[in-house]
């Protein structure tokens, strides 16, 4: 594994430097050092999906195994692409390099690449569509910045659009909103035309399409998941508690990332929903079909993105629910809010979401009929149907990390920090220009979360961390929260590296913490760690080691 | 080598208008049917660019929130930010068009030893682009007393204002000076930046060179040669008045003027200048964030193979039933 050839934090800081090379950019060759990309798919899943063009084949290798016509199969999915998005087409014609993004996107940061910062990521492309498909280009090609769409082009978009997370932060900044997603999400399309695909993404895909969720988790196998979860909370709380899986007629059909009941830090935030749920009388099912919130087509294409969001839906009629609640996710709530809808709706056969226990309608999902369970949650909070005891969060100094999607795509800011308020008594703000719209990726999103890529994850996270080891450094933050099953994922080892000392958690987890349950016995958190209770009680040396 | 090639082409422009009339004497074609052309250029290309770009269907809502979006009634939603309606919509893309609010967000990022990253203003990338582009806008109005008859009160207010000051003979336009430092700001730091210059195409020196080219000649010919503004005002509304005429005394400097004026306006549609057009049409600034209250609808919606319930059961029928989970069909 690449791990052990990292450099310590300091070296790697060291030897990022923001000065491009004196030469410009136009030569496409990229050396596949290992580290820094990820592997190639193996046929089977794509096999499974009926994708195109399965082979064995990685990226560091010389012969890519294309198919005999792939130039043109790619510059005609280009062609038709410029002519369905609207947003590509514009995107490609209106840059004008104010250079505005070059600086705002955690790759460029972490590594100095300059085919990192945005623009030049989005030229990668532009440079072949001026080529082809203008006239100024196919006149003066390279002197109107065009480029020929050679095989090292190709590795060269594999290696770029493999290195950019959706994240969208450029697009906050750019003066016409050019959003750098939407063009990694056109590359990665034209890549996958020929197969030239990552196994992160088309394996879960295969297991999501197949299985209900990215694990590859058999109906029973999440039974016996959920079943486990409730013998923990018996054991943590005393507390018998059920949760019902392929209910017929239940109201409210709850879906989360599949890694919130089988991985950890998620899982806490897991018992943390189980529990609340279980404290409100909530009347609400799991699903086996569809028990993955994730959606890992949108890293690879429009159309798998929709084969397997189509779940949720279909899913919803099948159970007869009236409305979708979601879990913490980060991707998920891109597809749920901006594209679900359009994709697979209108959902005509379910209802307006009403909270069965505040009342609250849910009027801004009143036609995709689907809320974030931090909306809920919040609204129970604002509605006082809960009680609370922050102190059981007293071991925590918190800090929340604003994740991407959620953040950008939905603008979900304030509902997790009036939770965070709530639950918690020593909730601290990162800086303030990476927070909020303003967020840095944990840097393994869109798929790129592998072990073979750590460098780069290390890398593309490294703003993040440093944020974080500001209100490390200054307020004793020892838990990073967050709402993205990817960052629960991840952000344990960029803390690892960059900030160890600091752990990372659901806000469900601590709304869990602080739940006070009728009938509990419980005096730890659900991670085992002692409640400390109010200040007064504390030790006079403060500073709790957890 | 863009920087090379951008000043070789300004070079050429400039000699073109040198020669044909310096040299040959054609007047009559750089005063008037090059500006004819390069304005009917102008016009026809910019409806084909638009119609082209909006023909293009946007099938999804990509709307980039940059604020809290609308939920329960007791968060305050950042209406500019993150719209919940098409009029707030509006007001977001008025903010981007007047007042550039996404590059006035614009940072500096900077590693310190530590290592410590830390994000300084940069706010001097907006304000060179709004004084550029408000210098230009108020200079192209002030322009239009060369085309219409008895000068409007609006464009002698706005003239008035710009010329405040009272400063110096002829009477200082401030945005004459202006214009000049944002433009000179613009090019040099895409000389002077190592990022800047390494994303530079031609294209993007080739329009400034040609901007600024376009402000020194004018410049030159109201402050120091000192045109005959009557001879142009004729040419300008014979011009606007479709009965052109060519009066004998203008200079060679105003046919430069006017001749990079035409190849400007010409070259406009085909160039990144379009930006200028395209950010209406941007999916991330035009839409509102209201996502899961109103769908929208994709033209093209696909027909996509999806793995059915029925077809999920079927595979998975035996260990449903031993987990002892609910089955739509017992065989």
């Amino acid at each position: 594994m690449a791990k052990d050839k990292i450099a310590k934090p300091e070296e790697l800081a060291d030897g990022i430097n923001y000065t491009p090379p004196k030469k410009d950019w136009f030569d496409p060759k990229v050396e596949f050092v290992r580290g820094r990309y990820n592997y190639a798919s193996t046929p089977s899943g794509l096999e499974y999906l009926g994708l195109p063009n399965p082979r064995k084949w990685q990226p560091d290798q010389e012969d890519w195994k294309l198919p005999k016509d792939w130039q043109k199969i790619v510059l005609k999915g280009f062609k038709e692409r410029l002519a369905k998005f609207r947003s590509f087409k514009i995107f490609m014609d209106i840059c004008v390099r104010c250079g505005a993004c070059a600086d705002k996107c955690h790759f460029f940061l972490g590594s100095g690449d300059p085919k990192n910062m945005p623009v030049l990521r989005a030229e990668l492309l532009r440079s072949v569509y001026r080529n082809d498909f203008t006239a100024f280009g196919r006149v003066l090609g390279k002197l109107a910045g065009g480029r020929e769409l050679t095989v090292d082009v190709l590795k060269e978009w594999f290696y770029y659009f493999y290195q950019c997370t959706e994240c969208r932060r450029c697009s906050v900044f750019c003066p016409y909103g050019i959003d750098t997603a939407e063009i990694t999400m056109m590359a990665r399309e034209l890549l996958s035309l020929i197969g030239c695909t990552i196994d992160w993404i088309t394996t879960p895909l295969a297991n999501c399409y197949r299985t209900g969720n990215h694990l590859g988790i058999q109906p029973h196998g999440f039974k016996d998941s959920i079943e486990f979860a409730l013998d923990d909370l018996y054991d943590l709380t005393g507390l018998k508690i059920e949760a019902p899986i392929n209910k017929k007629g239940a109201e409210i059909l709850f879906i989360v990332p599949s890694a919130d009941y089988f991985a950890n830090p998620h899982y806490f935030g897991f018992l943390g929903y189980l529990a609340l749920f279980h404290e409100i009388g909530l009347d609400y099912t799991f699903s086996t079909y569809a028990s993955e919130g994730g959606n890992f087509g949108l890293f690879h294409s429009h159309d798998m993105a929709k084969r397997l969001n189509a779940k949720m839906y279909a899913e919803a009629k099948r159970l007869k629910v009236k409305w979708l609640l979601g879990g913490e996710c980060g991707h998920m709530w891109r597809v749920v809010h901006q594209y679900m809808d359009t994709m697979n709706g209108p959902a005509d056969f379910l209802e307006e979401p009403i909270s069965p226990i505040t009342g609250t309608k849910f009027e801004n999902a009143k036609s995709t009929k689907m809320v974030h369970i931090c909306e809920f949650t919040s609204d129970l909070i604002y509605h006082n149907k809960i009680k609370l005891d922050p102190n059981r969060n007293n071991h925590w100094r918190v800090t929340f990390h604003d994740s991407c999607n959620p953040a950008r795509g939905m603008g979900l800011l304030e509902e997790p920090r009036y939770i965070l308020r709530s639950v918690c008594n020593n909730f601290y703000e990162m800086p303030e220009d990476t927070i909020r719209e303003k967020t840095f990726c944990c840097g393994s999103g869109a798929g790129l979360g592998t072990d073979e890529n750590l460098e780069m994850r290390l890398r593309g996270g490294f703003p993040r961390a440093n944020a974080v080891k500001y209100v490390h450094d200054k307020h004793d933050v020892n838990l990073l929260t967050c709402i993205c099953a990817i960052d629960k994922a991840t952000l344990p080892a960029l803390m690892d590296y960059w900030v160890p000392g600091v752990e990372v958690g659901a806000i469900h987890e601590l709304v869990g913490n602080a739940l006070v349950m009728e009938g509990e016995k419980r005096d730890t958190d659900f991670r085992g760690n002692r409640f400390i209770g109010p200040p007064e009680a504390q030790p006079k040396e403060g500073k709790e080691n957890v | 080598m863009s920087i090379f090639y951008s000043l070789l082409a300004i070079t050429v422009l400039i000699l073109i208008p040198i020669v044909g009339v310096g040299g040959l004497g054609w007047r009559y074609l750089f005063g008037v049917i090059i500006p004819y052309a390069a304005f009917g250029l102008f016009i026809i290309g910019i409806i084909y660019r638009i119609l082209l770009w909006a023909k293009v269907p946007v099938p999804f809502k990509i709307t980039t929130t940059c604020g809290q979006q609308k939920s329960l009634p007791w968060i305050k939603n950042s209406k500019l930010e993150a719209p919940p309606n098409s009029f707030w919509t509006a007001m977001r893309m008025s903010s981007e068009v007047l007042f550039f609010r996404s590059l006035f967000r614009n940072s500096k990022a900077q590693l310190k030893p530590g290592p410590k990253l830390v994000y300084g203003s940069g706010i001097l990338l907006w304000l060179g682009a709004i004084c550029f582009h408000y210098s230009f806008l108020v200079i192209l109005i002030r322009h239009f007393r060369f085309f219409i008859g008895p000068t409007s009160k609006f464009i002698e207010i706005v003239s008035g204002l710009d010329s405040f000051f009272q400063i110096g003979l002829p009477i200082l336009y401030i945005t004459d000076l202006v214009i000049l430092i944002a433009l000179t700001y613009l090019l040099l730091r895409r000389f002077l930046s190592p990022q800047l210059k390494y994303i530079s195409l031609a294209a993007d020196y080739f329009p400034l060179f040609l901007l600024l080219c376009i402000a020194l000649s004018g410049t030159t010919m109201r402050y120091f040669t000192r045109i005959d503004i009557v001879a142009v005002k004729e040419l300008g509304m014979g011009l606007a008045g479709f009965h052109p005429v060519i009066p004998d005394n203008l200079s060679l400097m105003f046919f430069i003027h006017i001749f990079l004026v035409s190849s400007l306006i010409a070259y406009f549609p085909f160039s990144k200048l379009m930006h200028m057009g395209g950010i209406f049409l941007s999916p991330t600034r035009n839409m509102a964030n209201d996502n899961r209250k109103r769908r929208h609808i994709n033209p093209w919606n696909p027909k996509v193979e999806v793995h059915t319930y029925e077809e999920y059961e079927d595979e998975f029928r035996e260990v449903m039933k031993n987990a002892g989970l609910p089955l739509e069909k017992e065989e």
